[in-house]
């Protein structure tokens, strides 16, 4: 007896019992759906956090110094990095010009470009009734290699404007809108007011805000804290600091920028050794994304193996429905070993039975899980991904619910004695 | 000497275990013998045993002692698949309440037994078209048997038991259920299947004109055999 007249028989059993066939579907369907659902979301989160660290430069080496005495030093880099702005760090323990000039002689093949940053400060623009949050911060012209930004209007920072003193501005789109409404904002100058002191700039370009899976924004659009750009130089003279606590290399194109991180890191030692509160770590943007793909992933399996357990009651439902329909079946399964059915005929037709139900109730499930992914993944403002490899694991996951499940009742039929089955009302 | 008997048994004892430290003998050492292409009627009356004798003699259960070989293999010596391949092959069952797969249709239940016994569909479905026309039910092949007459369903039945041209038909009260005429027809049958093909039936029934139409009619009581003659069919 083939597979084919199995699975043809086990349909037209299950096609004599709908509701109940989809009653014990249901367990299955639930199970695999929100499985599957969740694999869905979570890839869509991870797949969309690797776009973006592609779109912020898989070539960007992040260099930090980050205070010795911690205890978080085995943690991720990214968490180290986050946790370093509370500690405030004295001058000579920063970065300075004549280290990083050294390091560009040192590497000339593999450094692009070194965008400087000086963050002022934490603010807000008001003018009336209207006000805008903002962060403060001086770049210099590599700031544009390491970073992507679209202009809407005016110009980013010229390299001139950069290594100059002039209060000029590049504000975000969302800054205008709070602002200045319908107005032409270029040439309009804000008075960005930083721990109760005021300066004023001169706005001469608007780059478009762009919200990141790495940094989400749950704030209202009206206190969306977002980037004013001015020249570095004029950053430098307003916090009066003498070097940098952090900086992003842009490696060259054939350079391994994970690779290269630890390289930085072991140039800076040559610095730090003594230091006996700071060193300089180096991370790549892309080993970040592997870290926060990692702990992603993790959850997601986490949460999947929870709704896993649904799978199992499920597997059971199967289980006791298979086991009523071979107490229903006992003269039909004492007919067919009359007739000559060996045991393991009996034992197959039930097992794919199962797998049956299984298998079908799992095809509903993955399309019910794609469905409530893309659903989810819709609402976390990511690309929907379906995983190939998600469904085979689905289909064969079914599969091996319906045997493992199946196993049991079909076994026991194919024990029972063919007397007693007969005599069975 | 087992090529002229189909059927051997030799002081076959079966009992039953019901609870230390009771069991109950069913059979009490039966002999028999039954030639090939004998017509025979079991006759007894109910608890003497004949439907323990059928289902040893159809192999569904083993004898406690005792031997018995049929066309001429010993039963005991051999496993349950082989004893599921025997049955398959060798013994065509048709049962007092008919028996049918329901929700398969009647040509489906003939083929059943050619399913296990591993033909092709095309050879499955020529083999059931013949023995649908043999029992005249060409015309009712496709309805489930809960369409069909209680005469109708036995005709199945009977095909189906034929399905893999056993060397034994052997028939537990087929006619119970039916009605004198329907009676007629379906003994119709098994006299044709002796004469035409000479096939080998054994009859179990309480009827005795019914035994009486058969080549010898065997009276069983307590589990022994308290008659063995020649019935009229015999003539």
């Amino acid at each position: 007896m083939n597979l084919w007249e199995n699975v043809h028989l086990a349909i037209s059993s299950l096609m004599a019992n709908k509701m109940r066939a989809l009653l014990t579907m249901l367990g299955i369907i639930i199970g695999i759906g929100s499985v599957i659902g969740i694999l869905t979301v979570g890839d869509s989160l991870s797949g969309s956090i690797s776009d973006d660290i592609q779109s912020l430069g898989a070539r960007n080496v992040a260099v930090t110094i980050q205070a010795r005495e911690s205890d978080i030093s085995r943690a991720p880099a990214f968490v180290q990095a986050l946790r370093n702005g509370g500690n405030a760090a004295a001058d000579k323990d920063l970065i300075t010009t004549d280290m990083l000039a050294n390091l560009k002689a040192a590497f000339p093949g593999s450094i692009e470009a070194v965008s400087l940053t000086e963050t002022v400060g934490i603010g807000e623009v008001r003018d009336g009734q209207r006000y805008a949050n903002l962060t403060l911060t001086g770049v210099n012209a590599d700031f544009t290699v390491a970073n992507e930004l679209t202009i809407l209007g005016g110009h980013f920072l010229t390299a001139e404007e950069t290594e100059s003193f002039k209060k000029v501005a590049v504000v975000s789109d969302k800054l205008v809108d709070n602002l200045f409404g319908k107005q032409n904002p270029l040439g309009q100058t804000i008075d960005v007011v930083i721990e109760g002191i005021a300066d004023r700039y001169t706005i001469v370009g608007i780059y478009e805000y762009e919200e990141s899976s790495l940094n989400p924004s749950m704030e209202a659009d009206a206190d969306i804290n977002t980037s004013v750009y001015i020249p570095l130089n004029t950053a430098l003279h307003r916090t009066g600091s003498a070097g940098y606590q952090s900086l992003t290399l842009v490696t060259t194109s054939n350079t391994d920028a994970v690779a290269f991180a630890p390289t930085v890191e072991a140039f800076f030692k040559f610095y730090y050794d003594k230091n006996p509160d700071y060193v300089v770590r180096a991370f790549s943007l892309e080993s970040m994304a592997d870290t926060i793909n990692d702990v992603l992933g993790t959850i997601t399996i986490a949460i999947s193996l929870i709704a896993a357990i649904s799978l199992l009651v499920g597997g059971i439902g199967v289980m006791n429905i298979m086991l009523v329909s071979i107490t229903e079946r006992t003269r039909e399964i004492g007919t067919r070993k009359a007739l000559g059915a060996p045991n393991s005929s009996i034992r197959i037709q039930f097992i794919v039975e199962s797998m049956i139900i299984c298998l079908i109730g799992g095809a509903i499930g993955i399309v019910l899980g794609l469905v409530l992914g893309s659903v989810g993944a819709y609402f976390l403002e990511s690309p929907a991904r379906a995983s190939i490899g998600n469904i085979s694991l689905a289909v064969g996951f079914s599969m091996a619910i319906g045997i493992f499940f199946g196993y049991y009742p079909a076994n026991k039929a194919a024990k029972l004695d063919p007397i007693e089955a007969l005599r069975y009302e | 000497m087992s090529s002229d008997n189909m059927i051997e048994l030799a002081q076959v004892r079966k009992s039953y275990f019901i609870g230390h430290p009771n069991e109950f003998e069913v059979l009490h050492g039966i002999d028999l013998h039954i030639r090939r292409g004998e017509f025979i009627a079991i006759v007894g009356a109910s608890g003497s045993g004949k439907s323990t004798l059928m289902n040893i003699i159809g192999v569904l259960d083993r004898p406690t002692s005792g031997s018995y070989s049929l066309d001429g293999v010993a039963i005991e010596t051999l496993h349950d698949r082989e004893l599921s391949r025997i049955r398959n092959h060798k013994i065509g069952f048709i049962f007092q309440n008919f028996n049918l797969i329901a929700r398969s249709t009647a040509i489906h239940n003939v083929e059943l037994p050619m399913l296990y016994a591993g033909l092709s569909r095309h050879e499955r479905h020529e083999r059931a078209k013949e023995l649908m026309a043999m029992v005249e039910m060409t015309d009712r092949a496709r309805h489930q048997p809960n369409e069909l007459s209680g005469g109708q369903k036995q005709r199945v039945a009977i095909a189906r038991a034929m399905a893999n041209d056993p060397a034994i038909l052997l028939a537990d009260e087929p006619t119970g259920n039916l009605d004198t005429a329907t009676e007629r027809m379906v003994m119709d049958v098994f006299h044709r299947l002796h004469e035409e093909q000479g096939k080998t039936i054994v009859l179990i029934t309480h009827s005795p004109d019914l035994a009486k139409e058969t080549d010898r009619v065997v009276t069983l009581r307590d589990g022994q055999i308290i008659e063995d003659r020649k019935g009229v069919g015999h003539a």
